[in-house]
């Protein structure tokens, strides 16, 4: 259990802290912790979460994804369009919005692997072109989405809220299983040293393209779901998302040199980042005041996840952290 | 051309070649790494390959396991011709390469690093099955202690390297090349590799097998092939040629001594360094040793039994390290190594990795070699004469300052280390393993310049894994067991036997650790 503990400390530092805000969130905010207030904070945190994940799956191969913001605000307008009508439509809607996602990624992956060019140079670029093409979609906020579907996937589930369980589901049914798929491994083996990828004969190319991918669906998939808590369509919600995401996964232990940190990490990160911004909220500090604090909150969450470097006894092994 | 239904024919003649390569070339730009070399590798034998640094059999491997793609030639497996685009169609057809350079990835666990691509598992679900027979290597090459859920990174080298091995071994190779696989493995480990090699020779496999240590070739080769400039220069059963007649083909030249004479003891020669009761995190203890002006001192034991943390220790590498260290009679304390190379304490220190910790590969040769002696008041770095000198005595070959330090083979590389730190005139040269993985004819001149730094008055500790540094080279010879001094020795006693056996801490009678 002890070795677990240390082997896994981001992780469990990450989920340590978000209790803690999570406990004092709940402790002031005026109507406590009802399913109502519960379900209200779970959907904020999912959509930010979705997006981290999306970041984690490009940090974790040594790359950083700078259009998780337009891949969402693209796929979120996509969504005001299709997800209204039939139940046949919308199933079709729902499946379109997510492809529509992983093949952002997937051009992502193609010109970083075939084009040899840095990740964050391609994804600023197509980072625009997302958004251009989300903004001919939806020049002005606005479109609808079926209020039933929207409800079903927003509100709970016998006292629970549904975002609670679509994160359960994430790192138990899929994260946990895909760990140990080869390609899971491989991840982080291209992240933290691609010459022993190669040389153990993995596939560096598609591994490559298959994260850019990952990070496309998952960025598809935070759009689809910001358009079912909002149910309106915005081309203008990219930069704030794709900042938020790298913040998400840092703070959720992932590190930004690649190859160290996980989903759960990810996940973790936005809901913390999510929970400070909300107990600002109802703190009663100054409004002008909140990103200060909100700074330092963060700063020291980060400093905890570094604090054992003081521990080392030869200073060659603190490089390289 | 990957049919693995070719896995294993018990009909093969075992003249015929398992592997040959006819004509093959491989340029880079305008060096020609190989030259139209032809090579072949019969069915259960182990082939030693051997020559410089340089001469082309790192990329001979290269080629074999899929991670280059030659410039001409053909490469023929079971009587086909192949085209190795990926490692991954090379351990598919059978060819398994354990890397100089290691594969193994840092951030991973051991359990993940050997089903990295192990066979049978894609992209996919990955198998563990496959892990009982990595276990069972580990378990035989001294391993035992390595556990399947600890991070690469937190191993030491030579732990890494047993890793490599077993997972070279679980990929059932029927070619298996080993390059350097044994560098930082102590006597009585490589020995135990060696059974091993043995066994999968005995199998039906064929081991190609590339070693700087001669007494490593003779034990273990059948045959034995010398390179030279990037052409095979002969090809010959083991035996059938003296040391003095191999290494001359390797050179091209004569070599009539490996290891500089040892000049006799001066009985009036100051004291330089002298340590006193050093420990550190328990991993040192109480370390007491002296080094007199002109004598070089070797560090020998198994790996890991804190003769490296002790190095480190003293260039202010390690925390909370006690213990009394003085320098020319007067008593330092070593905080950092800024405080090690000021011209007061003058220590230089050469470290065990030098592709890591030693140079920055990206920068040029000329940056590298400034990089000791910058921030020092009374050197100016960026005047090239620091370095002329040393770099002239050990021959760096290079195509031009400017260029990479990536660029230059290990040999060269560990020049520019030593012309770095020679710059600063260091009063005690310390120096980990200086001379791992490297060819003869750079070994023959490092030795020479350590012997006449030490005539100069350095003082010399050297870390060495090779018994015969010690015992050739070393004036004296300390011992390390489990973080303790267990024996120290000179002159006659130095031998072989007396080493190892200190080394393994079964000697009878101890003798009185020299303080």
């Amino acid at each position: 259990m002890l070795d677990y503990i240390r082997a896994n400390r981001r992780e469990v530092i990450a989920a340590v802290v978000l209790l803690v805000l999570l406990s004092l969130y709940l402790g002031t905010h005026p109507r406590g912790a009802s399913t109502y207030v519960m379900t209200i904070w779970a959907n904020q945190c999912l959509i930010l979460g979705l997006a981290a994940i999306a970041q984690f799956f490009a940090v974790v191969v040594r790359g950083i994804d700078l259009s998780v913001g337009a891949v969402i605000a693209l796929t979120n307008t996509l969504a005001s369009h299709l997800l209204d009508g039939s139940a046949g439509a919308i199933g079709f809607g729902v499946l379109a919005v997510l492809a529509a996602g992983a093949l952002c990624g997937l051009l992502n992956g193609l010109i970083i692997v075939f084009g040899r060019i840095q990740p964050i140079v391609v994804t600023l670029a197509t980072a625009s072109i997302f958004v251009g093409g989300a903004l001919m979609l939806r020049p002005t906020p606005g479109g609808a989405v079926n209020y039933d579907l929207a409800d079903a996937i927003t509100l709970d589930i016998a006292g629970i809220p549904t975002a609670l369980i679509i994160s359960g589901l994430l790192i138990f049914a899929f994260w946990l299983p895909f760990r140990r798929t080869g390609l899971g491994l491989g991840l982080y083996a291209l992240g933290s040293s691609e010459q022993a990828a190669f040389q153990s004969g993995i596939n560096t190319r598609l591994v490559r393209i298959a994260a850019f991918t990952l990070a496309g669906l998952f960025g598809g998939a935070a759009g689809l779901y910001y358009s079912f808590v909002t149910t309106t369509g915005d081309a203008g919600i990219a930069a704030n998302f794709t900042l938020n995401s790298i913040a998400a996964v840092v703070l959720g232990g992932v590190l930004l040199r690649g190859g160290v940190g996980s989903l759960i990490g990810a996940l973790a990160g936005a809901f913390i980042l999510k929970t400070i911004a909300s107990l600002m909220f109802f703190s009663g500090i100054p409004s002008l005041a909140q990103p200060l604090f909100e700074g330092l909150i963060l700063a020291a969450a980060i400093a905890i996840g570094g604090a054992d470097v003081l521990r080392t006894r030869n200073r060659l092994e603190v490089f390289g952290r | 051309m990957c049919r693995r239904t070719t896995w294993k024919n018990p009909m093969t003649d075992p003249d015929k070649p398992l592997l040959r390569m006819q004509d093959i070339s491989m340029h880079f730009g305008a060096t020609k790494a190989l030259n139209n070399v032809d090579f072949a590798c019969k069915p259960s034998e182990i082939h030693a390959i051997l020559g410089e640094n340089g001469a082309g059999k790192s990329t001979l491997m290269k080629l074999i396991s899929g991670v280059l793609q030659p410039t001409g030639g053909r490469i023929i497996l079971d009587g086909q011709d192949v085209r190795l685009a990926t490692p991954r169609v090379a351990q598919n057809l059978g060819l398994v390469c354990m890397f100089q350079e290691l594969s193994l990835v840092p951030d991973l666990t051991v359990r993940e690093n050997l089903l990295l691509g192990a066979p049978g598992s894609g992209l996919g679900w990955l198998r563990s099955d496959a892990l009982v027979k990595a276990r069972d290597v580990l378990d035989r090459i001294d391993g035992g202690h390595i556990k399947m859920s600890a991070r690469v990174s937190d191993l030491t080298l030579p732990s890494r390297q047993q890793v490599e091995i077993a997972k070279a071994l679980m990929r059932k190779p029927r070619l298996l090349i080993l390059d350097e696989a044994t560098s930082a493995l102590n006597a009585s480990v490589v020995t135990k590799v060696f059974d091993l090699i043995r066994a999968e020779r005995d199998q039906g496999s064929s081991v190609l097998f590339i070693s700087h240590r001669f007494h490593e070739i003779e034990a273990l080769a059948d045959r034995i092939s010398v390179f030279r400039n990037g052409e095979r220069v002969e090809t010959f059963d083991n035996g059938d040629h003296s040391y003095n007649e191999i290494i001359n083909m390797m050179v091209g030249q004569r070599i009539d001594e490996l290891f500089p004479p040892k000049p006799p003891a001066r009985a009036d020669a100051k004291e330089v360094l002298k340590v006193e009761n050093f420990s550190w995190d328990g991993r040192v203890t109480d370390i007491s040793l002296t080094v007199h002006e002109g004598e070089i001192v070797g560090l020998g034991g198994l790996d890991g039994q804190g003769q490296g943390a002790f190095l480190m220790g003293l260039f202010g590498l390690l925390r909370t390290a006690e213990g009394k260290v003085t320098v020319a009679g007067k008593p330092v304390s070593v905080t950092s190594p800024k405080a090690a190379k000021q011209p007061d304490i003058a220590l230089a220190f050469i470290p065990e990795d030098r592709k890591t910790e030693g140079l920055i590969q990206d920068q040029s040769i000329l940056e590298n070699l400034q990089l000791a002696a910058i921030g020092l008041k009374d050197l100016d770095a960026s005047n090239p004469d620091l370095y002329q000198d040393t770099l002239e005595r050990l021959e760096l070959k290079h195509g031009g300052l400017e260029l990479p330090v990536s660029s230059l083979s290990g040999g060269n590389q560990q020049k520019v280390v030593l012309a770095k730190w020679l710059a600063l005139k260091p009063r005690c040269l310390l120096l980990a393993d200086p001379t791992r993985g490297i060819d003869v004819k750079t070994k023959t001149q490092i030795y020479s310049m350590l012997r006449r730094l030490a005539d100069q008055g350095t003082a010399i500790l050297l870390l060495s894994t090779d018994y015969e540094e010690l015992i050739q080279l070393c004036d004296e010879t300390h011992i390390f067991y489990a973080g303790r001094l267990v024996s120290s020795m000179r002159g006659d006693d130095m031998t072989a036997q007396n080493i190892i056996a200190a080394s393994l801490n079964v000697t009878e009678k101890r003798k009185v650790v020299h303080a």
